[in-house]
């Protein structure tokens, strides 16, 4: 392999990276800039009243409010290449902090999620695409497609209803058992707290990677390589787990890169409804309170995870790709 | 000099089955649409209607899909959601196309605002989806208008690809090449020729935005970033019934979210017939 073809390539991309994260700075600050909530107001909460012009001027020019929104942004970026985010007053903590802990508990979701989105929409399509036009097939595709139409947080609704308020198996809400330490919690505590928003999270991402792997198996199955195998005596299924695994697992992997926004976008929901305190439940309470250096330093962070995701997720499309290939013997 | 297949040879016309089955479709989509547009007079105020003698009761021949916790009738409130639903996600959807359609156009003219357009396009979609409609939702201060300018200015990119690819291609086709040869503007070809060939793209394209629109609407709301509380829309009712998921009201969580999925799924349906017809 051409070893210097694919680090030019990293770094290409590497350099692309730096400037979506540099148009994100921008295009996040920008938003806040132009939002109508104050500030101050924000930070102030209900004590508003109880503070005079003079002292609010005072706390504008403590914090820059009352430079132009530029020099605010340059300084803002300078601060974040020293490695200072802000301060939260949602949570009273270094925003950094706050990214950090909320994101060690959110990673047990969305790993999971992950692993187990890929793993089972991958198996799925593999089947699927194996016995096209079975009652199985149907079945998944089928199951597929209304998937992919579903709300997350209405899924996650039922899935509340159905195994904890009805059948009581699993936790309603949070991470660990209200009013304990989150020293104290158990690993299998933990886990029994984290059973349901995996699972939930994960149905909805089998999606888009089942029918993905499933037209990929298709194309298999109409192929030369195919043919042979089953002039040979191959059955469909001996075909799939043979070549299907090779040919379709790679660009799997691709696109469960590629939907690393997605997932979050869902653990978002999902964490809602299950009052689970990660980043998504975060995000939501730094929105709606107007936590502005959270909501930035979470958009900023966030638009890193995603696009590391699809860095990866490029750089293997262009490592699947035969000309970037064409150097190995 | 190059070849360039015309595009305006291939038919359109579907075999006489799939067409049948997409006129059916069609119809019941029409149907549907009459229905969701016309929800918000049929309903009235019944929606909003407290009645203190029916709180919380579950479904019966007397309150269809059951009542929430001031008495209101779920299935009014269910519909006049989905109404919402469609108003909300069909703006959005047609802003979001004629977005789509005037940056692959910008794309088009220079090297340059290509580059441009494309970074843009990475930018929006390095961010979660959700966490930039957050952002511009914070950032217009809430409310329908910032669901509506959110939703359509997250949902472009894709749909702005396809349309930018087809007028590169186009831009080589003959009767373009003569019609620039002959003197013509750049505008005139752009209106003349140009566009009236995207307009079916444009429309698919809008219909595929749709389901989306409308799903990102009511997970903005459900989190409180979107249409105001008072509102009966579908993300305000499943908020609403969170509260009372513990105490075992089934109905108040399960109809909203599948009138939901079911107008969704519905809409998908006709997207992808639409687009295969193309």
């Amino acid at each position: 392999m051409d070893v210097r073809l694919i680090t030019l390539l990293i770094a290409k991309r590497l350099l692309r990276l730096t400037l979506v994260l540099l148009c994100v700075a921008l295009v996040s600050f920008g938003l806040m800039m132009a939002s109508p909530i104050d500030p101050i107001d924000a930070y102030l909460g209900p004590q508003m009243a109880q503070v005079s012009p003079e002292q609010r001027t005072l706390i504008a020019q403590r914090w820059g409010f009352d430079e132009p929104p530029a020099v605010q942004f340059g300084h803002w970026l300078r601060q974040l290449v020293s490695g200072d985010l802000g301060w939260s007053h949602v949570y009273n903590q270094p925003v950094s902090e706050v990214i950090g802990q909320r994101f060690q508990r959110s990673i047990a979701l969305l790993g999971g999620a992950w692993l187990l989105s890929a793993l089972l929409g991958f198996g799925l399509g593999l089947v699927a695409g194996a016995k096209e036009g079975s009652a199985l097939d149907r079945v998944i595709s089928t199951y597929a497609y209304i998937t992919a139409s579903t709300p997350a947080f209405w899924l996650a609704i039922l899935a509340v209803l159905l195994f904890s308020v009805t059948l009581g198996w699993t936790p309603t809400c949070c991470a660990g058992p209200t009013g304990t330490l989150s020293q104290e919690v158990t690993l299998a505590t933990r886990l029994h707290h984290l059973i349901l928003p995996v699972t939930t999270l994960a149905l909805l991402g089998v999606a888009n990677i089942t029918l993905h792997t499933r037209t990929r198996m298709l194309e298999l199955m109409r192929s030369d390589v195919a043919t042979h195998a089953f002039a040979q005596g191959a059955s469909r299924m001996e075909v799939a787990w043979r070549h299907g695994l090779r040919h379709a697992s790679l660009p799997a992997i691709t696109l469960a890169f590629a939907s690393l926004g997605e997932l979050f976008g869902g653990s978002i929901l999902i964490e809602q409804v299950f009052a689970y305190p990660g980043l998504g439940q975060a995000t939501v309470a730094a929105g709606l309170r107007s936590d502005i250096p959270l909501l930035l330093g979470i958009a900023l962070f966030t638009a890193l995870f995603v696009s590391v995701g699809n860095t990866i997720a490029d750089t293997l499309y262009g490592i699947i790709d035969p000309r970037i290939k064409a150097g190995e013997p | 000099m190059s070849q360039v297949k015309p595009l305006h040879y291939q038919s359109t016309r579907l075999p006489a089955q799939p067409r049948l089955m997409a006129i059916l479709n069609l119809s019941i989509a029409a149907l549907l649409v009459v229905g969701l547009v016309t929800s918000q007079w049929l309903l009235g105020d019944l929606p909003q209607q407290m009645q203190f003698d029916a709180r919380l009761v579950p479904p019966s021949s007397h309150h269809w899909l059951g009542t929430d916790a001031l008495g209101r009738e779920l299935w009014a409130r269910t519909l006049a959601g989905l109404g919402l639903s469609f108003w909300v996600g069909s703006l959005a959807a047609m802003l979001s196309t004629l977005i789509a359609l005037s940056l692959a156009a910008l794309a088009t003219l220079s090297r340059r605002l290509d580059t441009l357009v494309s970074l843009l396009i990475d930018t929006l979609l390095s961010v979660p989806h959700l966490i930039l409609l957050m952002l511009i939702a914070f950032a217009l201060g809430g409310g329908t208008q910032a669901v509506i300018i959110a939703v359509a200015v997250t949902h472009w990119p894709s749909l702005a690809r396809v349309l930018r690819a087809e007028l590169l291609q186009l831009r080589q086709a003959h009767y373009v090449r003569i019609s620039r040869a002959l003197g013509k503007s750049r505008w005139f070809v752009l209106q003349a020729h140009l566009l009236p060939h995207l307009l079916p793209h444009c429309l698919v394209g809008a219909l595929l935005l749709f389901p989306h629109a409308i799903l990102h609407e009511a997970a903005l709301t459900f989190l409180g970033f979107g249409l105001s509380p008072s509102q009966p829309a579908i993300g305000v009712l499943l908020a609403d019934a969170m509260r009372y998921l513990s105490g075992g009201y089934w109905w108040l969580g399960v109809f909203p979210g599948l009138g939901l999925l079911l107008m969704v799924l519905g809409f998908e349906r006709l997207a992808s017939h639409l687009r295969r017809a193309l």
